[in-house]
């Protein structure tokens, strides 16, 4: 495949990895978490762990939209299907199977019988309320700012063509205010039980708000970033970034993803995100609580379009499994196999909580890609007599 | 007293007929859509006798009986490559041929729904005679019945076939060993990313062609080339990754593939990557896994590949003696990762 297999090639993730291993200093440690669940995925589907030195570390961060998402949201969601016959409700796939209450997901409550529909992208719902005038389509919006601008741009769109039976469900999050949650939290900040030395910052979701945003960072925190794209050996330079970046004690915000990544972002994008959305004063976020200005809502001149108005839905909140450490693990203070749940009770064919849900998530990574490395286990192969 | 006057009977209108209730009330129009449709399509002397059941004649001395029994609901019926018609013969054929038997006859039952159109009918019925005939395996016995508008989703089709098992054939999920090559018989993932390129809401520009087809010639060619295989299996629903997962928890062994090593097509690649779908789950039709002793497989290979429906087979991995029976890949990048079961629902309705 043109343009992707280049960035795949095993050849150049060999040099890369020597390069590594002669750049990091063997008398230290270093941790670096990657924020985003793609660069989760990466490294777990392709390996890259196995090409780094054991002095290298990589923290999986919470940037997953499904496992950071409360479970007393998709419990309103829920409720909105089944409690209104009336009611399409349409949202990503990943969606549908993360545990709500009462042994509930959105997939349980499809069978229960009410109208749930996986899409692809927010104008597949779109085109779903136009074909189907009879029904209340609502679409359950989940997503860092990648996904906000085109659910901004159908929310524009339904006012304009006074499209009177779609709605969205904003459960719209923000980047920088998870990644400040993370650096101000008591274990990095004060305590220093998670050591971390730098982030890989998002490939994605930099398109659209650019690298700026990452300068506060660097400077408050003096924690380097360098922005990677979500192929392997993007990971691979970052983290040879980041490891130039703590040798020579510098911290500044470099941007490995040059290929899409400009220091001002998408400023269309931008202003179509801010023309129909405001800054929630604050939000719950799993595994992080209540995060101050870390999420959208609906401004109210789009307020018919609005499902949690139009439905007067109320957010109830609901704590996790006691047992379940996914905040933690979110936050980066404990791995997967730290849980006790961990690929007993909890496996991404029953996820207790919402990190085994999306193959973006820390647990659900780990379960499916590499939890041959947690046994010990012989690869040795003897042919047969 | 002349004659009684022959009741005039109007032929079904194959062009704009619909399939009605009385298509499965077991009346006089059931009795003329079976004869008009399926009897003329399956011809056969069993069809044609009208009776219940069809009567058989014993395997020969020695050999063994194989039932198998696969229903279809494919949705789109007709995709690039195939219909659910020619997928029905293929994938109760191909469960015989898997077991080593060598497919003898086919029963075929029909849940049409009220509505559907007896033209896309008679093109299904059209396709699964002519699967059958270029298999030869024979439609011999068949039931139909008809739900209500709404409680279906055009056909449904399930059908069960018999073959005959050679004596000293011995093939099974459980006879991996330690040691074994694993052999898949072409590219992966063809099947699936069809009808997915097929449903209306990702309707990109594709050339990917279903490879549903009878893998029974091919699994003869095969074990005439190399008499100790240990296992054969389709790779259907779920994929090579989850077949081999049922192998690995069945033999009580682990696996170790090569990535690069596995066949894709570029055209399968390119739409997996944009759907965020991993060819290694998604559903074959025509496709075989083959594992047997590491020194059988240069021979297999041969075999396979001398073959038309084998031409891209490939040696893609080893069997490991694993106590977990972990199915690990090492990647085209460097590194290593297991491969695990299909967690979930990867695609709906794909055969």
């Amino acid at each position: 495949m043109k343009y992707v297999d280049e960035f795949r090639d095993g050849r150049l993730a060999r040099t890369l990895a020597g390069a590594i291993a002669r750049e990091a200093s063997a008398g230290r440690e270093y941790a670096f978490m990657e924020f985003c669940g793609g660069h989760t995925h990466a490294i777990s589907r392709y390996g890259v762990a196995d090409l780094l030195p054991d002095n290298v570390r990589m923290i999986h961060g919470p940037g997953c939209p499904v496992c950071v998402l409360p479970i007393g949201r998709i419990d309103m969601a829920i409720r909105l299907a089944l409690e209104h016959p009336e009611v399409t409700l349409c949202t990503y796939g990943d969606c549908l199977r993360v545990p709500a209450s009462e042994g509930l997901s959105l997939m349980k409550a499809k069978a229960r019988g009410a109208d749930i529909r996986m899409v692809y992208s927010a104008a597949d719902a779109y085109a779903l309320a136009l074909a189907h005038p009879e029904r209340e389509v609502v679409f359950f919006a989940i997503g860092f700012e990648t996904t906000t601008p085109p659910t901004a741009l159908l929310i524009r769109q339904a006012r304009a063509a006074r499209l009177a039976n779609f709605s969205v469900l904003c459960n719209h999050v923000l980047t920088p205010s998870a990644i400040s949650t993370i650096l101000e939290s008591p274990e990095v900040r004060q305590y220093g039980t998670v050591p971390l030395d730098g982030f890989i910052g998002p490939a994605h979701v930099s398109t659209v708000i650019g690298s700026r945003p990452y300068e506060f960072f660097a400077e408050e925190y003096r924690k380097p970033v360098v922005i990677a794209g979500f192929e392997p050996l993007d990971v691979m330079q970052a983290i040879r970034m980041l490891i130039r970046q703590v040798n020579e004690r510098r911290a500044e915000v470099e941007n490995e993803f040059t290929r899409a990544v400009t220091p001002e972002g998408n400023l269309k994008a931008q202003a179509l995100v801010s023309e129909v959305f405001e800054l929630r004063r604050s939000f719950e976020w799993r595994g992080l609580g209540e995060v101050p200005y870390s999420a959208l809502r609906i401004r109210s001149a789009f307020r018919d379009w609005d499902g949690e108005a139009k439905f007067g839905l109320e957010f109830r909140s609901v704590p996790d499994n006691r047992a379940c450490e996914c905040g933690a693990i979110l936050r980066g203070v404990k791995t997967p196999t730290d849980c006790k749940l961990f690929g007993t009770v909890c496996t991404p064919e029953n996820p207790m909580g919402s990190c085994m849900v999306s193959s973006e998530g820390a647990c659900a990574a780990h379960y499916n890609y590499g939890r041959f490395r947690d046994v010990a286990v012989r690869v040795e192969t003897r042919e047969a007599v | 007293m002349g004659d009684v006057k022959k009741g005039y009977v109007r032929a079904l209108d194959l062009r704009n007929g619909r399939v009605d209730m009385g298509h499965g009330a077991g009346g006089k129009a059931m009795a003329q859509l079976i004869s008009e449709l399926f009897a003329n399509a399956f011809s056969n002397h069993y069809l044609a006798r009208g009776d219940d059941g069809a009567v058989l004649p014993a395997p020969a001395p020695g050999e063994r009986l194989v039932m198998a029994t696969d229903a279809h609901v494919v949705s789109p019926l007709f995709f690039p490559g195939g219909d659910i018609g020619c997928l029905s013969v293929h994938g109760t054929i191909n469960d015989l041929a898997v077991m080593g038997a060598r497919p003898l006859y086919l029963a075929a039952s029909f849940i049409l729904e009220e509505g559907f159109p007896l033209a896309d009918l008679a093109r299904i019925v059209a396709s699964m005679a002519v699967a059958a005939r270029e298999a030869g395996v024979p439609v011999v016995t068949g039931d139909t019945k008809v739900v209500e508008q709404g409680k279906g989703d055009g056909v449904f089709i399930t059908t069960t076939g018999l073959g005959a098992l050679p004596a000293h054939c011995e093939l099974g999920g459980a006879n991996a060993r330690p040691g074994d090559a694993i052999l898949v018989s072409g590219t992966i993932g063809d099947h699936g990313m069809a009808i997915m390129a097929q449903r209306e809401s990702l309707a990109f520009e594709s050339e990917i062609v279903s490879d549903t087809t009878a893998l029974h010639g091919l699994v003869a060619t095969l074990l005439d080339a190399v008499f100790d295989v240990h296992v054969l299996r389709d790779p259907t629903r779920g994929g090579l990754a989850t077949t081999l997962n049922e192998i690995a928890a069945q033999s009580g062994v682990g696996m170790e593939l090569e990535e690069p090593a596995i066949p894709v097509r570029q055209q399968v690649d390119a739409a997996c990557e944009l759907l965020g779908l991993d060819p290694l789950y998604v559903a074959n039709e025509g496709k075989l896994v083959v594992i047997c002793k590491g020194e059988d497989a240069d021979r297999a290979l041969a075999a396979l590949r001398a073959h038309p429906l084998g031409r891209d087979a490939a040696r893609i991995g080893t069997v490991t003696s694993d106590p977990n029976h972990f199915v690990q890949i090492r990647t085209g990048f460097g590194g290593r990762r297991m491969v695990d079961w299909l967690s979930g629902e990867q695609l709906p309705r794909i055969c």
